[in-house]
């Protein structure tokens, strides 16, 4: 197959991700998580939207599952909601669709709903749905190797998750099979707003650059356009905020004015 | 199948198993496989269980000709006795034996799912003999059908947490616990309650669990001078059925089977018989393996009257022997299962456990396969389930 341990310019999902964070609006790519179809499929559109006319560089776009191990509560429930809802991942790869005009879309979907659909049918819908990436949370280095080839031939950039757990060895054999970017996990734990743990921003950031050649995203606990502009200090080529916007999702009467509100609040941190 | 003490942990069962969670947790899989891999090696640490498993638990746990039951089946019906360990179930060989590898491993903070609530009661008791800290999640649903387990933790010093999310039994109880250990991960062994999870844990749990197998291998032959011809347990997640099937892997004319829950029966879709039922295997709680799943993948919720047998997944071992023909399964309803548990309390002077009366009535009313001499795991005592068994007539 066309796996190979080079890291950048492997397909084209990769290639507009790295064109992404190369023209990037500001310190670093500024990536909104979105939880498709919550609370329903169309206003989950328009919030993807809302974060594109927000300043969004990419957006990542959550398949809901029933049994999401890496998600902490806000996430969980809105993926919850949105099955309880109908959402179906058709749903969501017709918004995939929408979305991926405006900019980079990259999904972020559970193992089991790929190998249900059989893995190269899957990968194959996604990248007709515009897809640029895919970052599958509960799919290490060692259960990857077939769902890596298959987005390698279609062009789809498999998007692999580091830890601060992650010892320096396997940290570089990660970073080595790395496509679009390195998903970089800032603290042990499920998702979820966080306050602090920024001191250990740069040195988290520091290793996980020293391990690959593709650019180094930082996700999991960034709420604030503070924590996002202290991401950007610290060296991130890339932000990903994910619950602090679910939760605005969940709670306002507008959704999707009040993201593109967040939304501007953080790109705006991440340009002074 | 069978590994020597030096040999590395299994972590595929043909095309079942694997390691399906976060990054954040495969350095501590791999620890987790470094320290059970030294520690079975280690004449110590083997001395430190099976002394405990002697003097505490209260091993080797009687092999019973259940002789009225027998007269009753048509043929020799032999109880393997797990309801008799202390806790009164089987989940204790297993929890002890992590229990000791957490303290060998340094982690003071254990973490615990529980379904019926006998694994978070054994491991409870495991951390207050080796005084560790313990926090137990369970399903809200689950909490309040095993109400007297509840307490009991309670008063062993454990925590019990409960869980609100989906259906709130089991399948819910083991996500979050994965969730804690994905957070606490440096501090906290997580003790997996069954023959599921990813590698290493369903090698783990078997290997602890097979000195039942290993025990009722010898006792039979002793006492009875051959092998049974069909060796049976319930299967929730398979640990108690791993534990037995293990001892006789090197014994192909016995036949292996499991028993689990058809619930309100398997056309009504409501039943937790994964490995029964067939179908696409899928990934659950870090394993492939048979479970119950919508064709795009969501994870369904499973349906059974006994909270240990209410889980949508199996242990990948099982699904393998199922598909080499080496075992083979069958699913057993709420209201015979029901009715096996009164009749076997009359029969016998034994109240079993609501997950083993699925197989027993199987051994009563099922399909006896020509069997001369049967030999059933008792996995459990059922008086966690007499508040739940007599609410419902
Ligand atoms: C008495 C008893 N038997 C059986 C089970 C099912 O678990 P397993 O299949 O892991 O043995 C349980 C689980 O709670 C139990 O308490």
């Amino acid at each position: 197959m066309a796996s190979t341990d080079t890291a950048t310019g492997t397909n084209a999902g990769a290639e507009r991700i790295a064109a992404a964070f190369a023209n990037k609006a500001g310190r670093a790519a500024l990536m909104p998580y979105l939880m498709g179809g919550f609370p329903d499929v169309e206003t989950s559109r328009a919030i993807g939207l809302a974060y594109a006319d927000g300043g969004a560089d990419l957006v990542e776009l959550g398949v809901p599952y029933s049994d999401p191990l890496a998600d902490g509560p806000v996430i969980h429930e809105a993926g919850t909601k949105a099955l309880a809802a109908g959402a179906t991942v058709d749903d969501v790869l017709d918004i995939c669709g929408t979305l991926a005009e405006r900019l980079p879309v990259v999904l972020m979907c559970y193992a089991n709903l790929v190998l249900a659909r059989g893995v190269d049918t899957f990968v194959g819908t996604a990248v007709d749905a515009g897809a640029s990436g895919l970052i599958v949370p509960d799919l290490p280095l060692e259960e990857a190797p077939e769902i890596l080839a298959a987005c390698d031939a279609a062009g789809l950039a498999l998007v692999p998750l580091v830890a601060p757990t992650t010892p320096d060895e396997r940290l570089r054999a990660i970073g080595t099979r790395a496509r679009g970017f390195l998903y970089t996990v800032s603290v042990a734990g499920t998702t979820g707003e966080r306050a602090g743990s920024r001191e250990s921003f740069a040195p988290i950031l520091e290793r996980a650059r020293a391990a690959t050649s593709v650019p180094v995203a930082l996700g999991f606990g960034i709420a604030t356009p503070d924590a996002a502009a202290a991401a950007a200090d610290a060296g991130a080529d890339g932000v990903i905020v994910g619950s602090r916007l679910v939760r605005e999702a969940a709670e306002a009467a507008d959704p999707p004015a009040a993201v593109r509100a967040v939304v501007t609040d953080l790109a705006a941190a991440l340009r002074t | 199948m069978t590994t020597t003490p030096e040999a590395a942990v299994e972590h595929r069962y043909g095309p079942y198993g694997g390691q399906y969670v976060p990054e954040t947790l495969m350095p501590a899989l791999a620890e987790l496989e470094t320290a059970w891999v030294a520690a079975r090696a280690d004449a110590g640490y083997r001395e430190e269980l099976n002394v405990l498993l002697r003097d505490y638990v209260g091993r080797p746990s009687p092999l019973y000709l259940a002789e009225r039951l027998s007269e009753a089946a048509g043929r020799e019906v032999w109880l393997k006795r797990e309801d008799l360990n202390h806790t009164g179930s089987h989940k204790i060989n297993n929890a002890l034996g992590q229990a000791l590898l957490a303290k060998r491993m340094g982690k003071g903070r254990i973490i615990a799912e529980t379904g019926a609530g006998q694994h978070g009661v054994a491991s409870a008791t495991a951390c207050a003999l080796l005084d560790l800290e313990c926090i137990v999640y369970m399903g809200a649903e689950d909490i309040r059908r095993q109400r007297p387990n509840v307490q009991r933790m309670e008063l062993l010093g454990a925590t019990v947490v409960s869980v609100e999310s989906g259906a709130r039994t089991l399948k819910e109880a083991v996500s979050e616990a994965i969730r804690d250990w994905v957070t606490n991960v440096a501090t906290t062994h997580y003790i997996i309650g069954s023959a599921v999870g990813p590698a290493p844990y369903p090698a783990i749990v078997r290997e602890l669990q097979r000195v039942i197998g290993d025990e009722a291998r010898v006792q039979i032959l002793e006492r009875r001078g051959r092998l049974p011809d069909r060796v049976l347990a319930c299967v929730g997640g398979g640990s108690n059925a791993i534990g037995t099937f293990a001892g006789f892997y090197g014994d192909p004319a016995v036949k292996l089977v499991g028993i689990e829950a058809a619930g309100e029966g398997i056309e009504t879709g409501r039943h937790g018989a994964p490995l029964t039922v067939g179908g696409q295997a899928g990934v659950l709680h870090g394993a492939l393996s048979a479970l119950l799943q919508s064709p795009e993948g969501q994870i369904l919720e499973a349906h059974s009257v006994s909270a240990g047998l209410d889980y949508p997944g199996s242990g990948p071992e099982h699904a393998w022997l199922r598909d080499e023909g080496r075992a083979t399964y069958v699913a057993v309803g709420d209201t015979d299962a029901l009715a096996a548990f009164r009749e076997v309390s009359r029969l016998e002077g034994i109240i079993p456990a609501l997950e083993t009366a699925h197989a027993f009535h199987h051994i009563l009313h099922g399909d006896g396969g020509g069997s001369e001499i049967d030999l059933l795991c008792l996995s459990g005592r059922g008086d966690k389930d007499l508040a739940e068994v007599l609410a419902r007539g």
